[in-house]
């Protein structure tokens, strides 16, 4: 125990006395919270959504049609009480809920107005406000058809609503993008590049030949790493609550709790990575290639994964950073519990002992 | 009889799915408490077979023990027992010079202080310096420093892999001092180095080239196996003399030697010798010499190359 | 050995900060000279070489290489002369042929001298059979036999070799040096520096730098007779031992 400890002593050393890997480590969250501070629009397609119907008369079933037979939803549900709208979108995959109130109809035709409520998951505040657009679109044309069939103004009036993010806050979407990014990239890339830095120099033959068990060298360099991953995470936390008003509505304590998961995941992940190259270049490289940009591209923070061919979003489940993204918005701003997060956890987990199983058995006792 | 601390049986190992032969067939045997030198230039398969007797690569075929471990099967109980300096001085460049002695102590299970009697007189040369950074050490103090991290866990067998490359002459020559004082205590030394003339300063030497041993004694048994008789000659213009020399067909072999030619006889008789330096004489050649000497090893080196 | 002078130092300095690692060094090297540049590790000769080559840039001095000034006309310094160190010489992999191919493309070889010049190469060195093969599975002692051709394939005026035979066998040491000694009796001009004491006799002249100083320069006959020496390794020994810079 004692040698571990002298081996994590040694690569705190390591670490504090680069200066450019510091500056890397520390540095790197500060500006990608800044850069992200655009994030992307695409058009959304076959968006789930659910309708309650309370009048269910004739106007109301031609707007339904005519939302079947848009391209852009889907109607997933139709629910018999407002009240399950909550529980669809905890559930996950509804985006957009609209409510047509009992007398529908009879106020178009007597009051010459309705109204229409659309309630949208505006944690993806981009996907909301164009959800909600084009619902509101939707409405409109049916509008202008009345008009033109009776010469009277019929006016339907759409009431907004965002839910658990009312001021559509871009930080809720990219701050959990940006977490996983971090994480992924110290923990892979600065992992394998310090090991394989080891075998550079030489320094890993001598503690070959020497009693202590190798796989040990290994796991006192991901300690440093995990502490300093676990620091990082609570100043992008901070700094997000603070300068972009980013809420977190759920259990702290979860969210350190599964990032932890993330963190050992991408460990585990750069110890595999270090065990097949034999240049710190190399190691870097494969890091950006096999995992920063697959992390960018498939995570969902950038790109709505609901918006890619079927074969990429298949890709995008074997992206742990993917299941953490969801964890994290689920307890950040839908403010959940284990409960409801358990199957992404479990699917973390299971990544994570793959690939500690993985790298554990390829770790090689000798030189080539 | 001594014991035989580290044993080789035709050890062969190749690179490249066989196409590069970096090992071909060797064996030897090193006595427990010598001090033994491998003589060899690059590429000649010194750091390959220390590499297999540290445990660090199997061999493709042969076998080889260390303390009467086989080096496949027993590796972890070498790996205990052994000091290791790799040929790059395989320090912590950030660490401090304490911090990379402490830390290796730690390795081995061991202290500082427990097996302080056996680096002191190496140490007491650092201690001015030891909070300094070893990237930051000149060639000569990381090489003292290594061999300090090598034996700090009291080693049964140290193996040194061209120890002396890259680091000026007085740090060579004090570092040859300090191997000798390290004999005296009953470790087991392997040395390997391409400087024949270090060969002299080794109990018991291998010459190596090429993956395969040429010859293994000591180091006057050696020169006493050269065949021919060497001379040594000189004359006002080295270069031409050279040329000369090589076109002779008295002269058998040629090899420039500094400030002298070393050459040997077709005709191993006083007559050769008259004879050369009379035709140098007509070749208008000041200040000839001609010599009996005895051979080094560098010259029973290229002896044996050819 | 003409008395033509194709390297002239004036009190050549070069500063890193507060430490000064080559201190006001004058000397002088005559063409088809082979001057050993001798001295430990760290007494400033990488530095020296550098600024000779006209990589670097001196902090103060003067000097002319070839006729060129070291400040102001770095880039003709360069077109004549050659460069060959331990380290690197040639591209592993890349075949012989076109290592030759490239570097004599670089030092601005027509196509039909490169011809030629391939041609005889490869003659001289024996390395028909070798020509298509990567230089990675030559020996050690043929790439550096190799390197160092390619180095002096343009004739240049004066060619600089950093410790070209470290490391190399016996045999292929002294068929190096016959290199050497055709080239300079081509008039080339060979700045060796070296770890050998043997090699230090081959030398027309050498110098021994110090902490910076050349301390002494001489014919190895010379040198032996003023430090009352045997061999070269004896006045190495004596210059080097008290020297500052190798506890730095």
């Amino acid at each position: 125990m004692k040698q571990f400890l002298s081996f994590v002593r040694k690569e705190f050393y390591h670490v504090f006395r680069d200066s450019k890997t510091l500056l890397m480590l520390f540095g790197l969250p500060i500006v990608q919270i800044v850069l992200f501070g655009f994030a992307l629009t695409n058009e959304i397609k076959n968006s789930k959504i659910v309708i309650c119907d309370y009048a269910k008369d004739e106007a109301t079933q031609q707007i339904i049609n005519k939302i079947e037979a848009s391209r852009n939803f889907e109607i997933q549900k139709a629910l018999m009480s407002h009240k399950q709208i909550e529980e669809a979108f905890k559930e996950g995959n509804t985006k957009l809920a609209i409510i047509f109130p009992t007398n529908f109809n009879k106020d178009l035709l007597h009051l010459n107005q309705a109204q229409v409520q659309i309630i949208a998951d505006a944690s993806d505040p981009n996907t909301a406000n164009t959800l909600t657009n084009y619902a509101t679109n939707i409405i409109m044309d049916y509008q202008q058809e009345l008009m033109k069939n009776n010469a009277m103004p019929f006016r339907i009036i759409p009431e907004l609503r965002m839910l658990y993010n009312p001021e559509l806050k871009g930080a809720t979407n990219f701050v959990p993008g940006v977490m996983a990014l971090v994480l992924m990239l110290i923990c892979v890339m600065m992992t394998s590049v310090s090991i394989v830095r080891e075998k550079e120099t030489g320094t890993m033959e001598v503690l070959l030949v020497s009693p202590f068990n190798p796989f040990l060298v290994i796991i006192s360099k991901a300690i440093p790493y995990l502490f300093l991953s676990l620091i990082n995470l609570t100043i992008i936390l901070v700094l997000s609550i603070t300068l972009l008003d980013m809420p977190i509505n759920g259990s702290v304590l979860l969210l350190f709790a599964t990032s932890t998961l993330l963190i050992i995941c991408a460990l585990s992940l750069g110890l595999l990575i270090s065990n097949v190259t034999q240049s710190q270049q190399a190691a870097m490289l494969i890091s950006m290639m096999g995992m920063l940009v697959p992390t960018m591209l498939f995570t969902g923070f950038m790109f709505p994964i609901e918006n890619m061919p079927v074969p990429l979003q298949v890709i995008c489940n074997l992206i742990p950073s993917k299941w953490y993204y969801t964890i994290v918005k689920s307890i950040m701003i839908k403010g959940l519990g284990f409960s409801a997060i358990w199957k992404e956890i479990l699917v973390l987990f299971g990544m994570t002992c793959f690939l500690l199983v993985v790298s554990f058995k390829k770790f090689k006792t000798r030189l080539v | 009889m001594t014991m035989a601390d580290v044993v080789l049986n035709n050890i062969v190992k190749t690179y490249n799915k066989g196409e590069v032969k970096a090992v071909n067939n060797v064996s030897f045997e090193v006595n427990k408490g010598e001090l033994f030198g491998l003589i060899g230039a690059d590429g000649a398969g010194k750091t390959s077979i220390f590499r297999i007797l540290t445990t660090l690569l199997l061999p493709d075929s042969g076998t080889a023990s260390v303390n009467g471990c086989d080096v496949v099967k027993d590796y972890k109980a070498i790996r205990k027992n052994v000091g290791y300096m790799p040929g790059k001085f395989s320090l912590y460049q950030d660490l401090s010079v304490e911090e990379n002695l402490n830390f290796f102590a730690t390795v081995f299970n061991t202290t500082v202080a427990e097996n302080y009697d056996l680096v002191k007189d190496i140490y007491v040369q650092l201690e001015p310096f030891k909070t300094r950074r070893a990237g930051k050490l000149s060639g000569g103090m990381k090489q003292k420093l290594a061999l300090c991290c090598a034996l700090i866990h009291r080693p049964t067998v140290l193996f040194l892999d061209e120890p002396t490359t890259g680091v000026d002459v007085v740090s060579r020559k004090e570092f040859w001092e300090m191997l000798k004082g390290l004999k005296q205590q009953g470790i087991t030394i392997l040395v390997s180095t391409p400087y024949m003339d270090e060969a002299t300063l080794c109990e018991r030497i291998a010459l190596i080239q090429n993956g395969s041993i040429m010859s293994i004694d000591t180091p006057d048994t050696i020169i006493k196996q050269y065949p021919d008789t060497l001379f040594a000659v000189r004359a006002d213009n080295m270069s031409r003399l050279l040329n000369v020399l090589r076109s002779n067909n008295q002269v058998k072999s040629c090899f420039s030697f500094g400030d002298f030619h070393h050459i040997t006889f077709q005709n191993d008789n006083e007559r050769s010798q008259n004879e050369l330096i009379q035709t140098l004489q007509e070749a208008d050649f000041q200040d000839i010499e001609l010599k009996h000497i005895t051979p080094s090893i560098e010259d029973c080196f290229i002896n044996l190359m050819n | 050995m003409t008395n033509e002078v194709v390297i002239k130092t004036d009190k050549l300095t070069k500063r890193f900060g507060n430490f000064i690692a080559t201190n006001e060094v004058t000397f002088e090297v005559y063409a088809g000279e082979i001057f050993g540049f001798l001295g430990a590790n760290g007494a400033g000769k990488t530095t020296a070489m550098k600024m000779l080559c006209g990589l670097s840039k001196p902090s103060s001095g003067n000097a002319t290489i070839a006729g060129f000034d070291i400040y102001k006309q770095t880039e003709e310094i360069k077109k004549n002369i050659g460069y060959m160190s331990q380290k690197f010489s040639l591209y592993e992999d890349l075949t012989v042929i076109e290592n030759i191919q490239f570097f004599g493309g670089i030092y601005g070889l027509s196509d039909k001298q490169l011809k030629a010049k391939s041609n005889e190469l490869i003659e001289t060195l024996g390395l028909q059979s070798e020509a298509k093969k990567l230089v990675a599975s030559l020996p050690l002692g043929w790439k550096q036999k190799l390197a160092f051709s390619v180095a002096v394939i343009h004739e240049p005026k004066i060619v600089f070799l950093d410790e070209p035979t470290g490391g190399v066998d016996p045999v292929t040491r002294r068929q190096f040096w016959d290199l050497i000694y055709q080239a300079a009796d081509r008039d080339i001009t060979i700045f060796v520096t070296t770890h050998y004491m043997d090699e230090a006799e081959y030398c027309n002249r050498i110098s021994m730098m110090v902490d910076g100083v050349i301390k002494a320069l001489d014919t190895p006959a010379n040198l032996k007779q003023q430090y009352s020496a045997n061999s070269m390794d004896d006045v190495f020994y004596e210059l080097a031992r008290g020297a500052k810079r190798k506890s730095d």
